[in-house]
């Protein structure tokens, strides 16, 4: 394929808007994303959901197909369940081996923006590993793609996409049989001070505020502050048991969905290596980026969560950015859309502090027991990280070496940032000092036989 | 700056040869630091394929890798520790008659110098041996030998050797290095070593470090390129790789299947980093689905690469400098250099402790590269 003004990785709203932007600017688009259709995850399978989906899903939902519509509109070229496991820097550019129909490909790019959102954070407790636990997204992707909803699901932790689920599972008249909230009282007053500034922000309290009066009319328990919780069950998950304001709880469940928060996925950007910051408040690493998202690597962009939490709203406009200024360095007429656009950003992040205060992760999932399990891959417990860690392991990376926590399937998407969290409290450093592993290719398993058949010479 | 007590030894580079010779040395009776750049085991050290092997060595190398053999053997007695050692064969196979012959005239040279280590076995003994090689593969050369675990066999000797005295301190890149008033003098970017003797044991940055003190050694980095798959069942318990085409292949006690042999991504040595070439790693797939035909089912995981300096002939740098009889070498070993770090570490402290040559490292010597002064000063500008 010949040489791309700029190559996307991720078809969210970030991806879409880049996108639509950088082809009206007259820039040669290719799009890739390992899904089957654009949308990335708040809008998975948004093109295709029917009617009655969507009014489940609320408006927001219906947001995103307002844009996927203007991407299959434009010039963009979308490479549909295109996974890209390598990219590598060339000349003036970047080269991304991908995997298609079973057949690897390369295509080049003078520029890149990575767009590939964020993920859960992991929320290692007792007995999370037991089937019939999941995570609240995973539950939503099922919702979203398949119309499939959970049965009588506990949900565990906070934050606003937890409140979501739980009230489209209500909408949807299959509520969930309860809310267990990590979320400590302290955190609502501490969150206050943060509200004037989050009042600007006003659209998305009120949308708060409505969910939980939805959760509250339809009877809904929410149990706060909950504490010690464990997933108990010997083959699979029995019963979920916790504290909450003094008063020890046990509810019988076959199902939990667990949800602390998404932070950047970061596996492109440690791959290119671009430099990264420790967000105190997110407690997430988070690429160094300038104000029209481009990291320390010239030529490569960061647009949506990736780049920070901000959400799908704030994904579309900086997506939109950095299509502009991708243009504009290509040589093609500076938009003066850019400032308006860094604008409507800031106004857009007015309620994040306030966000991010109150539905801090949960206390007990970053600081876990020694006996929970925080590698799933290779089953290493917080106890063996910490013990490596005192033993001389000064680093991640060293941790990986005795223990071989991220070398399995996830790389380390799982256990990331719990074993940067468990070093970092074993030597005293911050989490930003301490760092991450390492990410090398391929970004995701490659079957031998693709790579014996790759011929990247011949594209 | 702090200035800290003289030693009688000082090593650069805790990768497992500055980390060997260092527990050798004290055992020695030398009072000895060692300092290292970045974390004991970073480097080539830390994280090579972990082959312990004698097969197809160059005939130079031998003794010293027979040597190194026998004390892996007694790697437990001699660490404290396994080091995840484990005797198996290596095999490199034959696919067709052309390579049985280049495989026997091997052993007949073999068999002249005196070696018996190296063997040919047919199609019945490899089929035997590894029942999941193809069909084409007619025989093989075959060595008892081993593989280990590189991050705990170097933390291993990095801990017996603070157990024995040795001072090893982490994240101290020596800037300059120069010899004053009878001692050597080593400054990092907070503090002053003295010695009276130092070890270059700086591996891929070994180089470097001799163009301090004046000996040119002509040594290139190199990033050997790695695959690993998923965990497979068991199929192979050895070794292996082909008579003519780059390969080294072998499966872990844990399924996964260890695959590298020779391609090379590029080396960064200046910023640590090395990047991964998949256009290198194709052929490497091709070979390995060829010699084993499971592989055409496998899933590769993860690849990963290290630094190691390389020089012209192949064969690392260990003796004496040409400059000061108190400076010595031990790096450049060519991407195979880990099975002959216990030897290596143990005979580069008896020369140190000594001034005695032992003759399995005498071969290794620097002169070798010796060239004219007028490229001299043009190579130190690469280096
Ligand atoms: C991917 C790969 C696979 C390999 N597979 C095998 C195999 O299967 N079998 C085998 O026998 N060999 C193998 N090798 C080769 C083997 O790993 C090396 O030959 C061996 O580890 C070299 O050890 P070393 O101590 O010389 O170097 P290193 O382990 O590189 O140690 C040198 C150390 O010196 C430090 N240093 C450098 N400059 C300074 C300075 N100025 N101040 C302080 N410290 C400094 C570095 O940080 C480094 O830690 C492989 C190598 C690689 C990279």
């Amino acid at each position: 394929m010949t040489r791309q003004d700029l190559c996307i990785v991720g078809a969210g709203p970030a991806g879409m808007a880049a996108a639509v932007a950088a082809t009206e600017a007259g820039l040669r688009v290719t799009l890739l994303d390992e899904a089957p259709r654009p949308g990335g995850q708040i809008y998975r399978d948004v093109t295709r959901a029917p009617a009655a989906r969507q009014t489940l899903l609320g408006p927001d939902y219906q947001a995103g197909a307002d844009l996927a519509r203007a991407f299959g509109a434009s010039e963009a070229v979308h490479l549909a369940g295109a996974t890209v496991w390598h990219i590598e820097e060339i000349e003036a550019g970047f080269a991304l081996s991908y995997s298609h129909d079973g057949r690897s490909h390369v295509i080049e790019a003078d520029a890149l923006v990575v767009a590939t959102g964020a993920l859960e954070r992991p929320m290692p407790l007792p007995g999370w590993t037991l089937p019939g636990v999941t995570t609240t997204g995973a539950l939503q992707i099922l919702m979203k793609s398949a119309g499939v909803l959970a049965e009588d699901p506990v949900l565990v932790g906070c934050g606003p996409l937890q409140l979501l689920l739980a009230a489209q599972l209500v909408a949807a008249g299959r509520p969930p049989r309860a809310i267990v909230e990590t979320v400590p009282m302290a955190n609502y007053a501490r969150a206050m001070k943060h509200l004037p500034r989050a009042l600007r922000g006003l659209g998305y309290l009120t949308k708060g505020a409505g969910l939980l009066a939805k959760l509250r009319r339809a009877g809904v328990p929410i149990y706060r502050d909950a504490r010690d919780i464990e997933l108990e069950g010997r083959e699979r998950l029995e019963a979920v048991s916790f504290t909450s304001r003094g008063k020890t709880h046990r509810i019988e469940t076959a199902s939990a969905g667990l949800h602390h928060g998404v932070v950047p996925n970061q596996q492109v950007t440690r791959l290119m290596r671009c430099a990264h910051r420790w967000d105190g408040r997110q407690k997430a690493f988070v690429p160094v980026c300038d104000s029209y998202g481009e990291s320390s690597v010239p030529g490569l962009y960061v647009a949506g969560d990736g780049a920070g939490i901000r959400g799908a709203r704030s994904a579309a406009l900086a997506g939109r950015l950095t299509g502009l200024r991708v243009a504009e360095k290509a040589g093609r007429r500076a938009s003066p859309e850019i400032t308006s656009l860094q604008r409507a950003l800031a106004r857009d992040a007015a309620v994040r502090p306030f966000l991010e205060t109150l539905y801090a992760p949960s206390a007990q999932a970053l600081a876990p027991s020694d006996d929970t399990t925080i590698c799933r891959c290779e089953e290493v417990t917080a106890g063996q990280i910490r013990a490596a860690a005192r033993a001389n392991a000064p680093g991640p990376n060293q941790v990986k070496s005795f223990l071989r926590t991220g070398m399995g399937p996830c790389q380390g998407r799982v256990c990331g940032l719990a074993v940067t969290g468990l070093v970092a409290e074993s030597s005293g450093r911050s989490p930003g000092d301490t760092g991450y592993f390492r990410i090398r290719p391929p970004l995701k398993p490659l079957p031998l036989s693709e790579l014996a058949a790759f011929t990247p010479d011949d594209e | 700056m702090t200035t800290n007590p003289a030693s009688d030894l000082l090593v650069i580079g805790g990768g497992l040869h500055g980390c060997a010779a260092a527990l050798f040395a004290a055992k020695a009776g030398l009072r000895v630091t060692l300092l290292e750049k970045d974390s004991v085991a970073r480097h080539a050290s830390g994280v090579n394929a972990g082959g312990v092997r004698r097969l197809w060595r160059d005939l130079a190398e031998v003794p010293l890798s027979e040597r190194s053999m026998r004390m892996w053997h007694r790697i437990s007695d001699i660490t404290g520790e396994d080091c995840g050692f484990q005797p198996v064969p290596q095999v490199k196979v034959a696919e067709s008659e052309a390579d049985m012959a280049v495989l026997a005239a091997r052993v007949a040279r073999m068999h002249a110098a005196g070696f018996s280590h190296e063997r040919l076995i047919d199609r019945a003994e490899l089929r035997a041996l590894l029942p999941a090689v193809a069909a084409h593969c007619i025989g093989a050369l075959v060595s008892e030998d081993g593989f280990a675990q590189p991050f705990q066999t170097t933390r291993v000797f990095a801990r017996q050797a603070r157990a024995a005295g040795v001072r090893i301190h982490e994240g101290q890149p020596v800037r300059r290095l120069r010899h004053e008033a009878g001692l050597w003098r080593a400054e990092t970017d907070e503090a002053t070593w003295t010695a009276g003797r130092v070890l270059n044991c700086a591996g891929a940055w070994g180089g470097e470090i001799a163009a301090r003190i004046g000996d040119d050694v002509p040594l290139e980095p190199v990033a050997p390129l790695m695959l690993v798959t998923q965990r497979m069942r068991p199929f192979c318990t050895a070794v292996v790789g082909t008579a003519q085409r780059p390969l080294s292949f072998k499966q872990m006690p844990n399924g996964t299947v260890v695959i590298g042999g020779g391609r090379l991504g590029r080396a960064d040595p200046a910023r640590n980093r090395t990047d991964i070439n998949f256009r290198e790693m194709t052929q490497t797939a091709r070979t390995a689905r060829e010699i084993f035909p499971i592989m055409a089912g496998a899933v590769i995981q993860r690849s990963w690469s290290g630094i190691e300096g390389r020089t012209p002939d192949r064969l690392p740098v260990i003796g004496r400098s040409a400059r000061h009889d108190t400076a010595f070498h031990a790096f450049g070993f060519s991407t195979h250099g880990f099975q002959l770090g216990p030897a290596t570490g143990a005979l580069m402290a008896e020369l140190i402790a000594t001034g005695r040559m032992p003759p399995e490292i005498a071969p290794f010597t620097l002169t070798r590269f010796a060239i004219p002064d007028e490229a001299r000063t043009q190579n130190r500008r690469v280096s």
